[in-house]
């Protein structure tokens, strides 16, 4: 499989107990994130919520202290979910739980790392801790996810060991939009990229803001070196849907879930969706007995400074 | 003509055993409905989330159709989350599982995902899969075989790959590796001859 050429990459783990992650463990981060494909990761504040994500077929769950709507809402800085909501939602549930830090805070990482979250979000969504530097993911056992809205920012994202991709779209809108939007920025730039002769790839690499050896393996596979997942603003069946057409492996949904009239209904029809995106008939019966969607916002009320996805670069 | 063989696709890594199938010499067919169950050869029950899948089978009505397709005889691999589905029980979260397969799952068993290793299968392993490198992601482990139960292949002493006539499961993931050699069990092109012979017809 070509995702485990990039292994020899990883300098991850501490390389105690030789077989035991250390030097595979890029494989096995990009590994997990096999997993997931297919599926739907639920945004969850308490544990009650977890065990709802879980019944309706989550295939993972995301563990923070205030969804991106009401983290919208009431301002303030948004950090790492509090340890003990976390512990409580690893006790109830048998998925991977997730959970996000802010950028560049590599001890909300630490932290999350000791806990054996199963994946960390190092996450726009959250208040950035550090306005220059990402956390660098190789040195760390578990595996991140990362925001990205167009094929550079993924790329430079994998290159400080981000082992899944989620393009950014704009959490707590309710509003698809962004999430279209850098889903086709990043495909069509693959696209791009495998029509592009060999020797003008470093032109290419130095436009993208992006190392040359990862713009390479584009060019050459045709896809990202890591699962290419999509979030931001998927809040009903069809919005899930139309991520897979365009090219996601999976989504994540947010706010969209638990700040619509019946989280439970609405959960399952967003799984279903996911599953059955190719199948219209399918997702035709997702749609039904769902009651009110969450309440969406207008991009073009949301000043710069509003926009989570600007965060990050 | 080449085997057609089946690959569960609710949720989780179905394309890598379609890759992985194509690598060993078959032609994958993703299935998502009952009927799609027609005029296979084989089935796999890939890795992912056991309860998505779980969940996902029932709402389609698969239980009954799977069952049935293995027990008329065609061969079945489970991978790791399809290890869990085709065991006879299921310990720590339960799933409903198919039965198919004399053994007890543990879920979960190794940990979270910073538990997860690469290991290689211990000495004395069925022939044909010696030094065979194992990827294990928030693995199960697999716990009192029946008499029926061959253990093919073992890692710290626990079986990881295991064979009752030809249904087969795995705890770790094949599918992730460039090694065909499972999936070339599962094809019948190694240790199967019987379900070579029923490829054949």
């Amino acid at each position: 499989m070509a995702h485990h050429k990039y292994d020899e990459r990883s300098k991850g783990g501490n390389g105690s107990g030789a077989e035991r992650v250390g030097a595979k463990a890029f494989e096995l981060k990009v590994g997990l994130a096999e997993m997931l494909k297919g599926g739907v990761i639920m945004d969850v504040t308490t544990a009650e919520q977890a065990k709802i994500a879980e019944d309706a077929g989550a295939c993972a769950v995301m563990a923070l202290e205030r969804v991106p709507a009401d983290i919208r809402k009431e301002g303030g800085v948004a950090r790492m979910t509090a340890v003990e909501v976390i512990e409580q939602i690893q006790r109830v549930v048998s998925i991977p739980v997730m959970a996000k830090v802010r950028i560049g805070h590599l001890m909300e990482a630490r932290v999350l790392e000791s806990l054996g979250v199963d994946f960390i979000d190092e996450s726009e969504v959250l208040t950035p801790a550090d306005e220059e530097h990402h956390v660098w993911k190789h040195d760390f056992k578990s595996p991140f996810v990362c925001g990205a809205r167009n094929l550079g920012e993924a790329l430079r994202r994998i290159a400080e060991g981000a082992a899944m991709i989620r393009t950014k779209g704009e959490a707590g809108s309710g509003n698809i939009v962004e999430a279209v939007r850098h889903l086709r920025a990043v495909n069509g730039q693959i696209r791009a990229l495998t029509t592009t002769s060999p020797e003008e790839l470093p032109a290419r690499a130095k436009e993208l803001q992006a190392p040359l050896d990862l713009v390479r393996f584009v060019a050459e596979h045709g896809r990202l070196p890591v699962p290419n997942f999509a979030a931001g603003g998927i809040a009903t069946p069809p919005d899930a849907a139309l991520c897979r057409a365009l090219g996601a492996e999976a989504v994540f949904v947010g706010s969209g879930i638990f700040k619509s009239a019946d989280p439970e209904a609405r959960a399952r029809a967003v799984v279903r969706a996911c599953t059955h995106w190719d199948d219209p008939k399918q997702v035709l019966e997702a749609c039904r007995g769902l009651g009110k969607a969450m309440d969406g916002i207008e991009m073009s009320t949301l000043g710069d400074a509003e926009r989570l996805a600007n965060r990050g670069w | 003509m080449s085997a057609r063989v089946g690959v569960l696709a609710i949720q989780g890594d179905f394309e890598a055993h379609a890759r992985a199938l194509a690598r060993a010499g078959a032609e994958a067919v993703l299935v998502r409905d009952p009927k799609e169950l027609d005029g296979l050869d084989a089935l796999v029950l890939p890795g992912g989330e056991s309860t998505t899948i779980a969940k996902g089978m029932e709402r389609l009505a698969l239980y009954e159709p799977v069952r049935a397709f293995v027990e008329s005889g065609h061969p079945v691999l489970g991978t790791c989350a399809g290890a869990i589905l085709l065991a006879r029980a299921v310990e720590n979260h339960p799933v409903r599982s198919l039965g198919l397969v004399d053994v007890t799952a543990v879920r979960n068993a190794y940990g979270t995902q910073v538990d997860s290793f690469v290991a290689c299968v211990d000495a004395g392993a069925a022939p044909g899969l010696e030094g065979l490198r194992c990827v294990f992601i928030r693995a199960p482990r697999l716990r009192d075989p029946g008499p029926g139960v061959e253990v093919l292949a073992r890692v710290d002493g626990e079986p990881v790959l295991i064979r009752q006539g030809n249904r087969f499961a795995a705890t770790f993931h094949p599918e992730l590796t460039d090694d065909a050699r499972v999936h070339a069990l599962l094809l019948g092109g190694m240790r199967t001859p019987g379900a070579a012979r029923r490829l054949a017809r």
